[in-house]
């Protein structure tokens, strides 16, 4: 079938009218009805991916209108992968959602699932489109939808969380939204590939340079880079669990994604090292934010907000690597958009789970969790020694490529951040640990490492944090072939 | 040299690994969880003797599993360094899981499955260490070991342990992280291999300061092996229970640390570069000092098992010592003192827990008199000093011999003298315990004259006699792992 790139975002958004429609009907059938449209989008989204390892980049053309005019839709090696993660994500979590929904929110279940279908409809366009105004209004559906569902989490401080990212999330918007307009300007076009070509030969151009800096800097917005991060903690930390579960693993990704999209597609490599040389500049602010990232979340007493800023931290390793000016660093950069996307989902899956059972997540309270809830514990365990970069968890092997990177280039400084941040995320999750099991969760004393009573999450969840933690080892031990058969020969 | 395929170092690695979820789902019934462990073990000792006679005949049994960046793969080799390291790691492990029998219930310990999944995890780290092909796979054991005996370290749960447990992650993590992985990471940046080869991997890559420097980083870094000044961790580990003192701060994790560092030493710098670079000596001397402190801090401690500890950091460092000789007989005494320390100190360590379990005594005070008590623990115990010390009957003499002639080979008579103060160090903080403990004054004087026997429980006493008596077998018979360190390193 042609049609599957379609299908991945109109499937999804399908569901999401669908879903919403149904609230006045009978709500109940609002659930069934968005997983149904991400099963498809995600098989679509494998479809997709197998065509493109066999025969090469997919071109389709968005109701047949042809490009530069029409939209295209371009999807080559990175986006496929890219789309498999978002859509595998949104699916997974929405199965583990049911619950938590239920408990949090049970109120609005059905508008909730609609506003989540239309998010993950936004983080896939974005992830499949070439055309960079399309890629605008995606951006913006996916942030405005995840402003409405910010706003739905924590009753006191969620709304004004929402409030704090709909203000710097607008104002990254617009850097990006006037940097596409000076690109339209110079090239009169707006398709990513057709720009590439027109822009080629025009270094010394100072629109295209402020096109440039406009573009980038919207999307660092976006993606939290340090020190324009200052949403993100709070918003992520008050939002409903089922959200921050699938926005703390993709949103930031995605938006990565788009920047290397920028760098490599669109601006490309030569002009972007060879003509601005900036590559020295932006590998340092990475490492500043690799670092304070790392510092900041030792200042945390929230599990949840801890997380948040370890987020912030892992956004300098991509950024860092993708900036890096080689392939070493580049190949990191991809490996870490997957592994961290997953690494990210299962802790905070595993904190979902804690959330469901005892509510509140300040690390003080997870005492005798071990005993306690030992199948998300062990989860949780797993994705935080992938976080600190333990072999053979796929956390240590993007951390490899982006050494080497830094290696190669040089840049020592960037080597002692990550190794620096490694060190303080071992501090920070042994911290948690040693809570967990050292001290008694149970009030009575006397017994305290008597047996205690198993009461872990629903199955579907646990399941599902399970199977999300395996798959940090399975992806770490297939990285090679991950790099060798989707990222090398993207970056050829 | 002749290579096979063969998928039994996987097996062998894994076998303990498989049998935890067995452990944890019998563990309402000890004793079938018990033969469980048992059945594990002794099928790993299995195969592994199963690929020793290959071995011996200078073959290596290879399996590579994920080839991730060319080079640097997860992957196995069983030659002679690591099959010697396996036999004494997996052969000790049957040992001590009938000790810790012993030792766990007679002191009704809690959370006994807890203990045994994460024994069996580390000795399959253990074993996965002994047979890494190069450097990533040995390092991916190196890790998932420190992580395996940190609940074991800090079984008890109480704040002392808390804090040890800290200590210990802080040491070990904190310098494989800090040390080893950019170590690692720019040997593959340099030379775009990590596979360990007697000739070494770099071919003039690296110039003189750089290899001092990653040599440091390695010998520090792998802070197992307890060099000075990353040696704290070890007498901290030492609240942990008796049996993973024995086994692992005895032989597993230590030895998998100074294994690291013979490994670093001859498969991927190779003698050759270190002897070109005249490197030995400097590592000479940073093993030198921890042998001489730690025998000197040993003297000064009453709480047994602590003595025991700080006399581990200081033996670890003969083996380091040896191989930095870089001559025949120097490797050759120091790879061998793996094998001689490790008999040795965990029969010391059988007698220190049996002494607990029985009296629940752990200060070297108290001991006097306990040896007519029980004279089987504390004859054990006197042998074993002896393997320390390095005095005929035991294996402990042989290595040492091999090291005073490997200092004499390489001309550093002056550290000849290193080893013989040690000696007498050794002599000098095990040999009065002994002493007092059949002929001194008895503390409870009740009790005195009519002394009856009162020993420790069977299992605890076997596999201590076991090991005591294997220490002296090993005076006679070292031949095996002899040809397996020649055929190891090809000398």
């Amino acid at each position: 079938m042609d049609n599957y790139p379609a299908l991945i975002v109109v499937a999804p958004f399908i569901a999401a009218l669908f879903a919403g429609l149904f609230v006045w009907i009978d709500e109940r059938l609002s659930y069934p009805i968005a997983l149904a449209g991400l099963a498809v989008s995600l098989f679509s989204g494998i479809q997709v991916m197998i065509q493109v390892i066999a025969s090469g980049p997919i071109q389709y053309k968005l109701a047949g209108w042809a490009p530069p005019i029409g939209i295209e839709y371009r999807i080559d090696l990175l986006n496929a992968m890219v789309l498999i993660l978002v859509a595998g994500v949104a699916f997974l979590n929405l199965i583990a959602s049911y619950r938590s929904v239920q408990q949090e929110i049970s109120d609005r279940t059905g508008s909730y699932f609609t506003v989540y279908n239309l998010f993950v409809t936004g983080l896939l366009g974005v992830s499949i489109t070439g055309d960079l105004f399309n890629l605008y209004v995606l951006i913006e559906i996916t942030s405005l939808t995840s402003y409405a569902q910010i706003a739905l989490g924590d009753k006191d401080r969620g709304p004004l969380a929402s409030l704090n990212y709909v203000f710097i999330g607008v104002i990254g918007a617009s850097f990006y939204l006037l940097g596409v307009g000076y690109l339209y300007m110079y090239t009169g076009s707006l398709n990513m590939a057709d720009v590439a070509v027109l822009i080629k030969g025009s270094e010394g151009s100072s629109t295209v340079l402020t096109a440039f800096i406009l573009c980038i800097l919207g999307i660092w917005i976006k993606m939290a880079l340090f020190p324009m991060h200052v949403w993100l903690p709070n918003a992520y930390t008050y939002s409903p669990t089922a959200f921050s579960r699938v926005v703390a693993p993709l949103m930031t990704k995605v938006m990565v994604y788009v920047m290397i999209r920028l760098m490599v597609t669109v601006f490309g490599y030569d002009y972007i090292f060879n003509t601005l040389h900036l590559s020295d500049a932006v590998v340092w602010l990475a490492t500043l934010a690799v670092l304070a990232g790392g510092v900041m979340a030792l200042a945390q007493k929230n599990l949840k907000k801890m997380l948040t800023y370890i987020i912030v931290c892992e956004i300098g390793y991509m950024v860092g690597g993708a900036w890096m000016g080689n392939q070493l660093g580049m190949t990191g950069a991809i490996l870490h958009i997957l592994n961290d996307a997953l690494m990210t989902f299962a802790l905070f899956l595993a904190v979902g789970n804690m959330v469901y059972r005892i509510e509140k997540v300040d690390i003080t309270d997870l005492k005798g969790l071990f005993g306690k809830m030992p199948w998300t514990m062990g989860g949780f365990v797993l994705a935080a020694l992938s976080i600190i970069g333990v072999p053979p968890t796929c956390g240590f092997f993007s951390k490899w490529y982006l050494i080497l990177g830094a290696m190669e280039k040089g840049a020592y400084h960037f080597v002692a951040a990550l190794v620096i941040s490694s060190l303080i995320c071992a501090v920070l999750f042994f911290k948690v640990f040693e809570i967990c099991f050292f001290e008694s969760g149970s009030p009575d004393h006397e017994n305290s490492h008597g047996p205690v009573a198993i009461e872990d999450a629903p199955v579907s969840m646990i399941i599902i944090s399970g199977l999300v933690s395996l798959s940090l080892v399975v992806t770490g031990f297939y990285s090679g072939t991950i790099v060798n058969t989707i990222i090398l020969p993207f970056l050829k | 040299m002749e290579t096979i395929i063969s998928i039994k170092p996987l097996l062998a690695v894994l076998v303990t690994l498989f049998v935890v979820p067995v452990l944890i789902s019998s563990s309402s019934k000890p004793n079938v969880r018990e033969s469980w462990i048992f059945i594990a073990g002794i099928i790993k000792l299995v195969l592994i003797l199963s690929m020793l006679p290959a071995v011996l005949a200078g073959k290596q049994i290879v399996l590579t599993l994920f080839e991730f960046v060319p080079g640097a793969s997860i992957a196995f080799r069983v030659d002679g360094l690591g099959m010697l390291f396996a036999i004494v790691a997996a052969s000790l492990y049957i040992v001590t899981s009938l000790y810790s029998i012993g030792y766990m219930r007679g002191l009704k310990e809690h959370g006994q499955t807890r203990f045994v999944s994460f024994f069996a995890l580390a000795i399959s780290a253990t074993i996965g260490a002994a047979f890494s092909a190069n450097l990533l796979t040995l390092y991916l054991f190196y890790e998932i070991l420190s992580l395996a005996t940190y609940p074991l370290v800090t079984h008890h749960q109480d704040e002392k342990s808390k804090i040890s447990g800290r200590r210990y992650l802080t040491f070990i993590l904190g310098t494989s992280i800090g040390l080893v992985l950019p170590a690692m990471i720019y040997c593959y940046h340099v030379t775009g291999t990590l596979e360990f080869s007697t000739a070494g991997i770099f071919t003039g890559e690296l110039s003189k300061p750089e290899a001092t420097v990653l040599l440091l980083m390695f010998v520090f870094g792998f802070a197992k092996a307890g060099i000075m000044p990353f040696h704290s961790w070890l007498p901290a580990a030492m609240v942990a229970p008796t049996p993973v003192s024995a086994l692992l701060h005895a032989v597993a994790v230590v030895k998998v640390g100074v294994f690291s560092i013979v490994r670093v030493m001859t498969g991927v710098f190779g003698v050759d570069l270190l002897t070109t670079y005249n490197l030995g000596i400097m590592v000479m001397i940073i093993a030198s000092v921890t042998i001489l402190l730690g025998s000197c801090i040993a003297m000064s401690q009453d709480e047994l098992k602590r003595r025991l500890a700080y006399s581990t950091i200081s033996q670890l460092s003969y083996i380091v010592f040896g191989v930095a000789l870089l001559t025949p007989q120097g490797l050759l005494g120091g790879v061998i003192h793996i094998v001689m320390h490790a008999f040795g100190k965990i029969t010391l360590f059988f007698c220190a827990g049996a002494i607990y379990v029985t009296t629940h005594k752990k200060y070297i005070s108290q001991m006097s008199g306990l040896g007519r008590k029980m004279p089987f623990t504390f004859a054990a115990f006197f042998i074993g000093a002896l393997g320390v010390i390095g005095l005929p009957p035991t294996g402990g003499f042989y290595s040492k011999w091999n090291l005073i002639l490997g200092t004499l080979e390489a001309q550093q008579t002056i550290f000849m003298l290193v080893l013989l103060v040690s000696s007498f160090l050794n002599a000098f903080y095990f040999l009065p315990i002994v002493y007092k403990g059949f002929f001194g004054k008895s503390e409870d004087q009740e009790e005195n004259p009519p002394e009856k026997i009162k020993e420790a429980n069977l299992c605890l006493i076997i596999p201590l006699m076991l090991t005591a008596v294997i220490s002296i077998i090993l005076f006679f018979y070292p031949t095996i792992f002899i040809n397996l360190i020649k055929v190891g390193l090809g000398i």
